[in-house]
């Protein structure tokens, strides 16, 4: 297997475009990318993309956004893995550049969610459950959450507890140029918001936001940001069919094959991104890193380790909560993200010294999680 | 939903109907074609029609079809024969539920599919009065 490495990055804010179709964004941010790398031809296009069947009413969706490229002939292919798209589309363009059988990969995951109502994005949601008996009972993703978030306040953590992971977020997003909320949120207001599935109040959850976020892969040339572990793992997509609820096998199995691929321990890990849709996946984010024990996760966001000069910056851009969450898209923010760490153009972002990042990005109730490591390397 | 997606689950649905491994007494619910233990081969299999809440939310933003039962619970429900399943719990005041209340398995309308479409019924889960 050849390494590969991060060649280009290319983001753009998250927010709501009325003004712009799905390829406006597919294009902008993969044109950054492109730009950023600065290489000739591209051999491979992967679109990381959840709802624009429902959204846009679109399918062939790799061969529509590519076009928008103006390259016809390159290869493409779209991946859906409900919230996980970013980082399985991540983990499959790795596998293209490590086979040889490409050598200039663009790997863009787009969402746009602004197109349908509030409702629709509630049903699409649930869409990555099972339909027959989990979306059947009108549960909603929140819901499931929730009942998981219920599970862990019974038995480790009181409800601000684990609120503070949004406040927390969103303390780590001001000043990002590309987050949708870059705005600190008081752990009094997210508290007093509305219940939107109780125990999880609004402020708890991420949003509804338009995204687009890029990234080329080749081989690695021993300098740069390479990719030293990707993994992928499942669960049952039911948490009624889980021997224990509240153990997200899937979210530890990854990090446990990415960590041995890339010969790393959690401690060794300078910062991650967790998928925190919801705060209580936050903190199960971190505990299946192995960044804390289980139970202990709220322990981590309360006392600081999570701040940027924590023992573990977690976050480091707002996470899904306040950079934003356009879905497929999220798990390449993460990347670019972590990417923009190690290269040491995260700004006032920065985290000193980052060696090696981690980004853990899931679908469904970790029904399906990748985790990928990246290191800086060379000068 | 179609006419025959809908039909095929009937029989799951309305008699809270899974699957239980021939070879290894693993117990299913819905049916699902493997075993873990690798096995394909199942018999019918009749769930325990009482359990507890292990856990629940009251759903206040609700997808397209349930709009009209918000406020509503939804519970993971573990039954006396240890299978755990999804369902709402009705007929009680949501600010009632708790952790460990005594349910049963109720017959219900479990939403309508528009003014032409298909009325879907299933199982809820109801308080029992002792």
């Amino acid at each position: 297997m050849r390494k590969v490495k991060i060649a280009g990055t290319g983001l753009i804010k998250v927010k709501e475009y009325w003004d712009r179709s799905i390829q406006d964004l597919f294009a902008e941010a993969s044109l950054k990318a492109i730009k950023d790398a600065s290489i000739g031809d591209l051999d491979k296009v992967y679109v990381s993309n959840m709802g624009a069947a429902l959204m846009q009413d679109q399918l062939n969706l790799a061969t529509i956004l590519t076009e928008s490229l103006g390259k016809p002939g390159l290869s493409a292919t779209r991946i859906e893995a409900g919230s996980a798209s970013g980082g399985v589309a991540f983990h499959e363009a790795v596998q293209a550049v490590a086979s040889g059988y490409s050598d200039a990969v663009l790997v863009t995951g787009v969402e746009k969610m602004s197109d349908i109502l509030p409702d629709v994005v509630t049903t699409g949601l649930a869409m990555a459950e099972d339909q027959e008996y989990t979306a059947y009972t009108g549960v909603t993703k929140t819901g499931i959450a929730a009942m998981i978030h219920r599970l862990y306040m019974d038995l480790y953590a009181s409800p601000k507890e684990i609120c503070m992971m949004a406040v927390k977020s969103h303390e780590h997003a001001v000043g990002c140029k590309h987050a949708q909320y870059p705005f600190k949120m008081s752990i009094e207001r997210a508290m007093a918001s509305p219940m939107e599935a109780d125990p999880i109040h609004m402020m708890e959850c991420s949003g509804i936001g338009d995204g687009a976020a890029a990234l080329v892969l080749v081989p690695s040339d021993d300098e740069g940001v390479e990719v030293a572990g990707t993994a992928v793992s499942t669960d049952y997509t039911s948490i009624a069919q889980r021997t224990d609820p509240l153990e997200m096998r899937a979210i530890k199995d990854a990090a446990e094959k990415a960590y041995k691929m890339a010969g790393i321990k959690a401690s060794d890990i300078s910062l991650a991104e967790v998928q925190d849709d919801y705060t209580i996946n936050g903190i199960l984010g971190i505990e299946g890193l192995g960044l804390a024990k289980t139970g202990e996760g709220t322990k981590m966001v309360n006392n600081g380790d999570v701040d940027k000069d924590g023992k573990t910056p977690i976050n480091t851009f707002g996470g899904l909560k306040a950079r934003g969450n356009p879905l497929g898209a999220t798990g390449i923010y993460q990347l670019a993200e972590v990417a923009l760490q190690l290269q040491g153009k995260a700004g006032d972002h920065q985290v000193e010294g980052a060696k090696i990042g981690v980004a853990q990005n899931m679908g469904g109730m970790a029904s399906i999680c990748s985790v990928n490591v990246l290191r800086r390397v060379g000068e | 939903m179609s006419v025959p997606r809908y039909w095929r689950n009937e029989v799951p649905r309305y008699r809270l109907q899974g699957e239980e491994c021939t070879q290894c007494g693993a117990k299913y619910f819905p049916a699902r074609p493997v075993c873990t233990c690798g096995s394909t081969e199942f018999k019918p299999y009749k769930l325990a029609e009482r359990g507890v809440v292990v856990t629940w939310t009251v759903i206040s933003n609700a997808p397209i079809g349930f709009q009209k039962y918000v406020p509503y619970v939804v519970a993971l429900i573990e039954l006396e024969d240890g299978c755990k399943l999804l369902s709402q719990v009705v007929d009680i005041d949501p600010a009632e539920v708790v952790d460990g209340l005594k349910v049963e398995a109720v017959f219900r309308k479990i939403k309508e599919d528009g003014k032409d479409g298909i009325i879907q019924y299933g199982y809820k889960f109801r308080p029992i009065i002792e």
